[in-house]
């Protein structure tokens, strides 16, 4: 409004010097965008398009963009790996690259900002925090009215979180899509429990499900292995486990004898010792259905002791398919279907084993 | 020049073309200041030619000149009196050993030690400050409103989304005026004037604002209690910052002058478009 001349001038400078006039091109941002240039770059890329419909022969009207790609690959051959660094004529206006939004100018042609708390530098954040208080605001106001009405509840409905979690500052970050340092997360989660903690806060159960994550069980990862008939008409399952090197199988009948097989032969002689026998037996004696199956069992490789480790597995996960839900998830709590990670860790050069260094001696 | 207020002192009413340092002033100006405004002319050319350019009068200009040519245009002295400024606690300032020694020209006296401001200095001083913010909104001019109190944060927010302006009420990051190319981007247009709403920060000292506004030229408009510092703001307004009444006050006031000059800017456009469309 003072200046006499209105050519990009931030601020009304009363004298200048020529140090003041020249820009610091290197300290500023990324360039940003205006929705007028985008739109221009998207006018011109429609017109390349048509010319090289035409250079290639084809029909302008209905030129897509995998002719595109055809076109410009037969133009411009490229024998580079990366493809990304071929030549390329596509408009990608979403947030993968060309025009991502953070990028875009945030004011109009007459330099108004377009957002009320532009000037704050974190717009989207601040705004987030304003709206959040605004509705503390508007809770409290709601609980005073019923305060002074006499209709307080006593006991007030609570929102359910018990499955749910707050969004991460990466989800949020995202969603934001603008950097957020971990204080003022902190101070945004802080508001989000204080909203949550008041007795009335279900006027805002959407608002605060919409920054909750839902937390997947994870008893719904497991594949459950189908129970099958054989001729017999007895039902029986079959199932694998793994334990260091070994792999083994089961089938488990539903016969009542109590009997286990392994590798053709009975059980003891195949494991003399104790604890292997305990380890096949566990998931049987957790369940308590020791005499109610049959096992067939086959095993390779490894050792005694994880060959037993890797037929507990196989056992588990076939007596998941006669076993209800609630059992299944206590089997898995109990860590009978979690495959044991444990394996054998290489030898390093310059040390005597895995973690052995060599002797160290002082002289 | 146009019809300011009668003065005491001998003035000259010859007409000077508006020069843009004198947009700011409403009264006409005194002999010495003609003489001066001479005598320096040559001096002026030489150093900043640009400021000389006599501006060509388009009808913009004209709608523009409206507010410095009339009175009150925005009749901004209707919209509060010294009785609403007295209930609204604006007169309560802080204790004898909070004082700031420049604010002692606008107290009116102590009573008990807690300090009581002028309300006739305030009215005089608010009715400037709403005046000089009608016209850099009727010019289109960007105004930041300032405020670092956690309890009127809300309040500020509001008020400035109501009436279409801007506000900063959260912690002031370093060059945010001073190094605005980096902070926003290349080309960004910084505000036209600052509000201050208060002008301490949480610690009680004076706003980083204050300074750079000063720094990078923009007028400043601000309340200043009795612990405050008024003398780099361009319009302050002593006045209570403390009282949530206060406050709210204040908001109420700026809101309606800011609303009342846009829709008059709307209408005089509209009215002179339809001049344009009939002349067509």
């Amino acid at each position: 409004m003072l200046m006499s001349d209105s050519s990009a001038a931030v601020s009304p400078q009363i004298c200048g010097t020529p140090a003041l006039r020249r820009k610091n091109l290197g300290a500023a941002g990324p360039e940003k965008f205006t929705a007028e240039f985008i739109q221009k770059q998207v006018e011109e890329f429609e017109i390349g398009k048509r010319h090289l419909a035409n250079m290639m022969g084809e029909d302008p009207e209905n030129f897509t963009q995998e002719d595109i790609d055809r076109s410009i690959a037969y133009l411009f051959p490229s024998g580079l790996f990366e493809k990304r660094a071929r030549p390329l004529m596509k408009v990608r206006l979403s947030a993968d690259l060309c025009f991502p939004p953070c990028e875009a100018v945030q004011w109009g042609p007459d330099g108004r900002p377009f957002h009320f708390l532009f000037y704050t530098g974190k717009q989207y954040y601040y705004s987030l925090m304003h709206d959040l208080y605004g509705r503390v605001l508007k809770v409290e106001k709601h609980q005073d009215q019923l305060r002074a009405k006499g209709l307080f509840p006593t006991e007030p409905k609570q929102i359910a979180l018990g499955t749910s979690r707050w969004l991460t500052k990466e989800e949020l970050e995202a969603r934001l899509v603008e950097p957020i340092s971990s204080q003022d997360y902190e101070c945004f989660i802080q508001l989000l429990e204080r909203l949550v903690a008041m007795p009335c806060c279900s006027l805002e159960q959407q608002f605060v499900m919409s920054h909750r994550q839902q937390l997947e069980a994870q008893s719904m990862h497991q594949v459950v292995p189908p129970l099958q008939k054989d001729d017999a008409g007895v039902d029986f399952s079959t199932a694998e486990g793994r334990r260091k090197t070994s792999r083994g199988s089961v089938v488990v009948r539903d016969c009542g004898a109590g009997r286990l097989t392994v590798n053709g032969q009975d059980y003891l002689h195949y494991f003399p010792v104790l604890q292997d026998r305990e380890q096949l037996m566990f998931p049987l004696q957790f369940c308590g259905l020791l005499g109610r199956f049959d096992l067939d069992c086959s095993v390779s490789g490894g050792g005694r002791s994880s060959q037993a480790g890797a037929l507990r597995l196989a056992i588990s996960r076939a007596l998941l398919s006669f076993l209800p839900q609630s059992e299944g998830e206590a089997m898995r709590q109990a860590g009978l279907l979690t495959p044991d990670p444990r394996v054998r860790e290489r030898k390093k050069p310059g040390q005597e084993g895995a973690r052995r260094k060599f002797t160290w001696k002082k002289r | 020049m146009f019809g300011g207020p009668q003065l005491n002192y001998p003035t000259v009413d010859i007409s000077l073309p508006l020069h843009p340092l004198l947009y700011h002033l409403n009264r006409k100006l005194t002999p010495s200041e003609v003489s001066f405004y001479l005598l320096t002319a040559s001096l002026r050319i030489t150093f900043f030619p640009k400021l000389q350019l006599k501006p060509v009068l388009t009808v913009s200009d004209k709608i523009l000149d409206l507010p410095l040519e009339k009175q009150d245009l925005f009749r901004v002295s209707e919209l509060f009196t010294v009785k609403d400024l007295f209930d609204a606690r604006v007169h309560l300032g802080h204790k004898k050993g909070c004082r700031h020694r420049l604010m002692e020209p606008y107290l009116y006296e102590s009573s008990l030690d807690y300090d009581i401001i002028d309300l006739d200095k305030t009215t005089e001083h608010l009715r400037r400050a709403l005046n000089v913010t009608a016209q850099t909104a009727y010019g289109g001019g960007i105004i930041l409103f300032i405020s670092r109190r956690r309890q009127f944060c809300h309040l500020v927010e509001n008020t400035a989304e109501e009436c279409g302006e801007y506000a900063h009420t959260r912690y002031w990051q370093g060059g945010l005026f001073t190094n605005a190319h980096v902070q926003y981007g290349p080309g960004v247009r910084l505000p036209d004037l600052v509000v201050f709403l208060s002008t301490l920060n949480n610690v009680f000292q004076q706003h980083v604002a204050v300074r750079d506004a000063g720094k990078m030229n923009i007028p400043t408009v601000g309340v200043v209690d009795s612990n405050c510092n008024p003398s780099l703001l361009t319009y302050p307004v002593p006045g209570n910052d403390d009282s949530p009444v206060a406050v709210e006050l204040y908001c109420r006031l700026f809101k309606t002058t800011i609303n009342r000059a846009k829709d008059k800017r709307k209408q005089m456009d509209n009215k002179h478009d339809i001049l344009l469309k009939s002349i067509k």
